[in-house]
């Protein structure tokens, strides 16, 4: 009876000391692969890691709601403020040409974390996966000063048509 | 850096005030008959960013077939930069989120081409039908399609009169960020919801200001708009008006 609780608290020793080996190295690169996502820009994320680690794709399915059937579009950097194309301003990855790279390249954010958990995404499949790379002539950020210029250089556009003329005749 | 954000946006407040002043002046002067967009631009930019949108306001465009020429695809071009859809190269399938349309009065000769979009219908056949509920009318007017939920059964395809909603038939890279689409799902045009959420003018309104000044965007349910004094002056025409479906969509002149 001794003999049979002396070796059960060896091999629980035993044991301990395998676990607490296992454990010393894993730290950085051990056994264990970890994923490793590219650092994201920006000072904090609009929630904390552990929340967005295990909560991400909750706050995207509300915030897509919202965004689509409500119109609720806020995306103000530094805020609490949830949207995708911020997500992806952030967390762009450059590549080996400077331009971020898309889901398509394994060095993507989401990518890092979802190949690994082998989870499938469907969100690049109708949204951009990457910034866009510059404005266009035309394109502006949706700030009252662009809307401010383009109506005022569209106003002296039109008066000098002088288009009321032959506007009126077609009528 | 702080200093120089203020400055720019004082400026800029500066620039709106002589603009709205701007604004009156033209309407006094310019009153009878003509459509400036101008007028109606800046009221888009009433709601605040987490509001959601309200049933109050009613989105609406009022064409004038008259003053849109027919070699001008402005408004076409301007949609496919915006919104990222271009030719695929069959054009059984190729999307078309606005095109110009030919029409001709056989009795009369006369001949326009005519830029039909979706027409957002207060009774939108494409909503009735949509198994998944997809397909969807904002609050304050704006037919969408919910790609998260649909299925790409085209049933709204079929139903809609206009010939306005296509099927994403291939694989999309490097959307725009405002306008997401992909393959298997239907898309059509937004009257580019994220402009207005933004305050901005629909591409299409904007580039065409820049051209003939064929479109007059704004509220129809404030009677102060520009749109709303249009088309009270004079009933608009709609296409398929005998179907009853109250576009959101006018037409002068044809």
């Amino acid at each position: 009876m001794i003999r049979a609780r002396a070796m059960a608290v060896a091999l629980l020793v035993s044991l301990i000391g395998a676990g607490s080996a296992i454990a010393g190295d894993g730290s950085g690169a051990g056994r264990t692969p970890r994923p490793n996502p590219p650092k994201a820009q920006g000072e904090a994320c609009v929630r904390d890691t552990d929340v967005m680690r295990r909560n991400h794709m909750t706050l995207l399915m509300h915030q897509r709601d919202d965004t689509v059937h409500r119109g609720v579009r806020t995306k103000n950097p530094g805020t609490k403020d949830l949207s995708l194309s911020g997500c992806i301003g952030c967390h762009a990855a450059p590549g080996a040409d400077g331009r971020p790279v898309s889901y398509a390249d394994p060095g993507h954010f989401c990518r890092a974390c979802h190949s690994y958990a082998a989870v499938s995404i469907d969100c690049f499949e109708c949204h951009a996966s990457r910034p866009a790379p510059a404005k266009t002539a035309s394109g502006s950020d949706g700030t009252m000063p662009d809307l401010a210029r383009d109506m005022a250089k569209d106003l002296s556009a039109y008066l000098d048509q002088g288009r009321d003329q032959t506007r009126e005749d077609g009528r | 850096m702080s200093d120089a954000r203020d400055s720019r946006s004082d400026l800029a407040a500066d620039r709106r005030a002589l603009l709205r002043g701007a604004g009156g002046l033209l309407a006094v002067l310019l009153a009878p008959g003509v459509t400036l967009y101008a007028l109606g631009g800046t009221e888009a930019a009433a709601r605040a960013p987490g509001e959601a949108v309200s049933p109050k306001v009613r989105w609406g465009l009022l064409i004038d077939v008259n003053a849109c020429p027919a070699e001008c695809d402005a408004c076409v071009a301007a949609c496919r930069t915006e919104n990222g859809w271009a030719d695929t190269g069959h054009s059984a399938t190729d999307p078309h989120w606005i095109r110009k349309v030919s029409v001709r009065d056989p009795a009369s000769g006369a001949a326009r081409e005519v830029p039909v979009m979706c027409q957002h219908c207060a009774s939108a056949p494409c909503v009735d039908v949509c198994p998944t509920g997809a397909s969807f009318r904002r609050a304050d007017g704006i037919v969408l399609v919910d790609r998260h939920i649909c299925i790409g059964c085209r049933y709204c395809i079929m139903a809609c009169p206009y010939k306005a909603r296509t099927l994403v038939h291939e694989p999309v890279h490097d959307q725009t960020a405002d306008a997401p689409r992909g393959k298997g799902t239907v898309e059509g045009c937004t009257l580019c919801a994220p402009r207005i959420d933004a305050g901005r003018l629909p591409a299409c309104v904007e580039a065409c200001a820049a051209k003939g000044a064929a479109m007059l965007f704004g509220d129809l349910n404030d009677p102060n708009s520009a749109i709303a004094k249009a088309v009270a002056a004079r009933a608009p025409a709609r296409i398929r008006a005998d179907l009853r479906l109250d576009p959101g969509v006018g037409y002068r002149g044809l």
